[in-house]
């Protein structure tokens, strides 16, 4: 060891010397070609910053003055996250089952996993667009949406739950020779329902996050009040509409937090 | 339960567990029936759905693939939009993890500062944010990538923050013993500790901003969305289709390099 070295670095995140300077390249080269390539209007840019001076200017202070506007379309946020998180939450059972790779036959699994896949794809508002034309503008198309939503999250969870299930207690039930609906009960169902409740509370809390947005493009609740607001530049009641979700939405969050806790 | 009582059979909750456990369960139908009684829905659009859909769904059918160069090149604008958005966020990032993380922040002051920064980005939806910023810088690219990046800030600083709080502190202590200055012990102290989580938590964001970008074009943000929304707008259900197609095939294509990437990074 006569040339044990006197200086220490760092090492390196990924070794190989020239895939590592490749790489800061190729991710420099794709930044610097997008944004160069980007069609941004930058003279726009800044014209913009006066308009947001003028938009922060109009927003302060916030408006208040029709708290019953404000107030309904809460109301009606809160009633659309509830009732799609029944919906979603009644229908994820059945397609998470579906989508358990040790229940369910193959064809109903890959069929099940499909469901959960394009549900989850699909950004809420483009959900809600299309309910919106399909069942008309208001909270049933907000309802829809959202039962959607859940499905795609609170399926996925389940089915990957009920993978992990200690599948003894299976095994003890169908070796008594019990029918599949009474395995599914007493074998499966106690062994997931804590996560399924869990499960339940955080999506009513996305929901009504997700009930806000949903508004935005026709489908109910506080989301609409917004987009009106915001159409008819009242910067003010906007403000104050933005600031309510936000405070609603810390709120939920710790209430939803402390009842998982509780739960778990 | 006491041991004189002869077990004839067996239960699982105790008496007082099965009235909570009702309890919460009548409670919870009573609010969904107060819910569903007083909420604003036509009932005879509801009894209709089914038939409508069916219809639009039959228009959509089947999809069609004239425009699709230009749904392709929209296509990659979104993944622009996105890529571009999360590699700014990545980087703003870190400074507010870094402040809003209670064993790194120098004070309390910057502590709050912090932690309003990301309760105040986290809150705001990303199509809140657009529609902000496209009121501020009017209809475009620009607005969408400051969406997303406001919007991922939030939840790349919450989770990056927690990490730090998580660290070993003696390497920490060790490198502070050794006289070592704030920055370098940041560099070799936290940095290595937190990289897997930061690498993890920019993968993760990558993907969630992947399907966020493809709705900024119906608040006009620019990407996918505003050729969706034109389709739509002019009843183009064809077109509508194939663009729902190339979202769906676009959406589990992230979803499946995030997951390539997660396995050979961490």
């Amino acid at each position: 060891m006569t040339d044990f070295p006197d200086t220490w670095r760092k090492p390196p995140f990924i070794r190989n010397t020239l895939l590592r300077r490749g790489l800061w390249i190729a991710i420099l080269a794709y930044v610097v070609f997008t944004m160069a390539t980007l069609p941004i209007d930058w003279e726009r840019v800044s014209a913009g910053m006066g308009r947001a001076a003028k938009i922060f200017g109009g927003a302060f202070p916030p408006s208040f003055a029709r708290a019953d506007l404000l107030i309904d379309g809460f109301m009606e946020s809160l009633k659309i996250a509830l009732l799609a998180t029944v919906a979603g939450v009644g229908l994820s059972i059945p397609i998470a089952f579906c989508a358990a790779r040790n229940i369910a036959p193959r064809p109903v699994y890959y069929l099940g996993r499909a469901t959960i896949i394009i549900a989850r794809s699909f950004h809420p508002v483009i959900v809600a667009i299309i309910f919106v034309k399909a069942v008309g503008f208001g909270p049933f198309a907000g309802v829809l949406t959202l039962t959607v939503y859940s499905i795609g999250f609170v399926a996925k969870l389940l089915a990957e739950r009920i993978e992990e299930i200690d599948f003894g207690q299976v095994e003890a039930m169908r070796s008594a020779g019990a029918p599949f609906f009474s395995t599914l009960v007493y074998a499966i169902a106690p062994q997931i329902l804590a996560r399924q409740v869990g499960l339940s509370i955080y999506q009513l809390d996305s929901n009504l996050r997700a009930s806000a947005v949903v508004g935005l493009v026709g489908a109910g609740g506080i989301g609409a009040t917004l987009a009106n607001a915001f159409g008819r530049y009242d910067y003010d009641f906007a403000l104050a509409i933005t600031m309510v979700i936000v405070g609603v939405i810390l709120v939920s969050e710790a209430i939803s937090g402390v009842i998982r806790e509780k739960l778990a | 339960m006491s041991s004189t009582a002869a077990l004839d059979h067996w239960s699982r909750f105790t008496p007082k567990q099965r009235i909570k456990r009702y309890g919460v369960l009548l409670a919870t139908l009573l609010v969904v029936a107060w819910a569903l009684q007083s909420i604003d829905v036509i009932w005879e659009w509801v009894w209709d759905s089914p038939a409508q859909m069916a219809d639009l769904f039959s228009r959509m059918v089947p999809p069609d693939p004239q425009n699709l160069p230009t749904i392709m090149q929209a296509m990659w604008e979104t993944v622009n939009i996105a890529t571009i958005a999360t590699l700014f966020a990545v980087i703003l990032s870190l400074p507010v993890a870094y402040i809003a993380a209670r064993n790194t922040t120098p004070n309390v002051v910057t502590l709050w500062i912090g932690r309003f920064i990301l309760v105040s980005s986290r809150s705001v939806n990303t199509i809140i944010w657009a529609l902000l910023f496209v009121a501020i810088f009017g209809p475009g690219i620009i607005a969408g990538i400051v969406a997303i990046m406001f919007r991922s800030i939030g939840f790349m600083g919450k989770l990056l923050g927690e990490a730090i709080e998580e660290i070993d502190t003696r390497p920490v202590e060790a490198l502070q013993a050794s006289g070592a200055s704030r920055f370098k012990v940041v560099l070799y102290a936290i940095v290595p500790q937190v990289m897997p989580t930061f690498f993890a938590v920019s993968i993760l964001r990558w993907d969630i901003n992947l399907r966020e970008s493809t709705v900024l074009g119906l608040v006009g943000a620019g990407g996918i969305g505003i050729i969706l929304q034109g389709a739509i707008d002019t009843f183009n259900w064809p077109e509508v289709s194939t663009v729902l197609l190339a979202i769906l095939a676009f959406v589990i294509l992230g979803e499946v390099v995030s997951m390539y990437l997660r396995k050979r990074i961490l």
